[in-house]
């Protein structure tokens, strides 16, 4: 590492940040384009379970308001997407290798949505973890990530409590309804445990070495168990993980949760990995006489 | 093509840069530009800019060490504490 890279980290380390026509060094700029593209794709397919319940939703008020969040998420790709291109991606890039499986997304949107009880739990508690994660990035040193990071947080705050109203809502109906709840918390516990990742030690994670992110995995998640376990328990819902339990000094304990599995899915062996990215490949192809026509009439 | 996206969130404040977008002419970039920053009521207006538009400053330089101008040009306290000791002393 040469003395102005060593600076920059050291600057990075100090709470300093960088903006986009900042010199960077090739890795911080490499990890970056990595992250945030993940990040973006993430938002992309995460819309994909949520919209096979569009035409199925319960209610009209709850057609409306799953259709806005899936206008948020795809915004927020399209605010991400942004700030990766100004790194030196252009978006059109990000959406061949997110096709072609060259990128990944979140483990959690490689999985389907069985019941209307999983939209619920998706938006309730993919959408607390996701915001655990997202918060952390506020502090980002990269500061343009951070500065949207602001807004895509606020809009999830949103979608957490359009989700926690879902859940509610069934819980106060049927014990049916109640037991569709029940099934999905306990289809989507496992993923919802290895959402932030290995529990690496910050200082060994180039991540947070770089400060792009400001906490380790396991923090993330010790967060997320803190705050949302006894909001599923008071509820009357149990949690599938009998070693799960508080500890006297805090700290969470749980069954180590199925390392294998994440790495298989966000590799792109999900059970519908194929056919949501099959969907994103003919829409894309579908939609492009629009853009066409778009950019023709624009130029 | 990219435009800079300024919003401000109450009548009287300041614009603050919210984020850009990427249109291919002003039409779609005010179309996007509310759809991003405006479809909640966080804003009460918008600043659409070309992105070519915006010049940047970055280099403040002060060769002739104009502290007359800043607050630290007048370190006040180290004199106020002796100017009352010595009115204590008179």
């Amino acid at each position: 590492m040469d003395q102005r890279e060593t600076e920059l980290l050291e600057y990075v380390q100090n709470g300093g940040q960088v903006e986009t026509d900042d010199w960077m060094p090739d890795e911080y700029r490499a990890r970056l384009i990595k992250f945030i593209e993940m990040h973006g794709n993430s938002e992309l397919m995460g819309v994909l379970p949520e919209r096979e319940w569009i035409l199925r939703a319960p209610t009209l008020q709850r057609k409306l308001a799953l259709t806005a969040k899936v206008q948020d998420e795809v915004g927020h790709s399209q605010l991400i997407y942004r700030v990766v291109e100004d790194l030196g991606k252009p978006r059109e890039r990000c959406l061949d290798d997110l096709i072609s499986g060259k990128s990944k997304f979140h483990n959690v949107f490689h999985y389907p949505t069985k019941t209307w009880g999983d939209v619920g739990v998706i938006a309730w508690l993919v959408d607390a973890a996701a915001i655990i994660s997202q918060k952390a990035l506020l502090k980002c040193s990269y500061a343009p990530y951070a500065r949207i990071m602001k807004k895509i947080c606020w809009e999830e705050s949103f979608h957490i409590l359009h989700g926690r109203d879902v859940v509610l809502t069934m819980m106060l109906g049927t014990d049916e309804q109640r037991e569709l709840v029940q099934e999905a918390l306990n289809r989507w516990w496992g993923p919802l445990m290895q959402f932030h990742g290995n529990p690496i030690p910050k200082e060994d994670d180039p991540m947070y070495i770089w400060r792009i992110k400001s906490q380790g995995n396991g923090e993330a998640r010790q967060q997320f168990l803190d705050g949302y376990v006894p909001q599923i328990w008071e509820l009357g819902l149990s949690v599938p993980d009998p070693n799960l339990r508080k500890r006297d000094d805090g700290v969470w304990e749980f069954t180590e949760p199925d390392w294998a599995e994440l790495k298989h899915v966000v590799t792109g062996h999900g059970p519908q990995t194929a056919e949501r990215l099959e969907l994103r490949r003919t829409t894309r192809e579908e939609t492009a006489w629009v853009r066409q026509a778009v950019l023709a009439e624009a130029a | 093509m990219i435009w800079e996206v300024f919003r401000q969130e109450r009548r009287g404040q300041a614009f603050a840069h919210a984020g850009s977008v990427e249109a291919p002419n002003l039409a779609f970039a005010d179309d996007y530009a509310r759809e991003q920053f405006g479809r909640r009521g966080e804003s009460v207006a918008l600043w659409v800019v070309p992105r070519d538009s915006v010049h940047a400053i970055e280099d403040f330089v002060d060769e002739l060490q104009k502290n007359y101008h800043r607050v630290d040009g007048y370190p006040l306290k180290e004199k106020l504490a002796k100017a009352r000791e010595r009115a204590a002393t008179a």
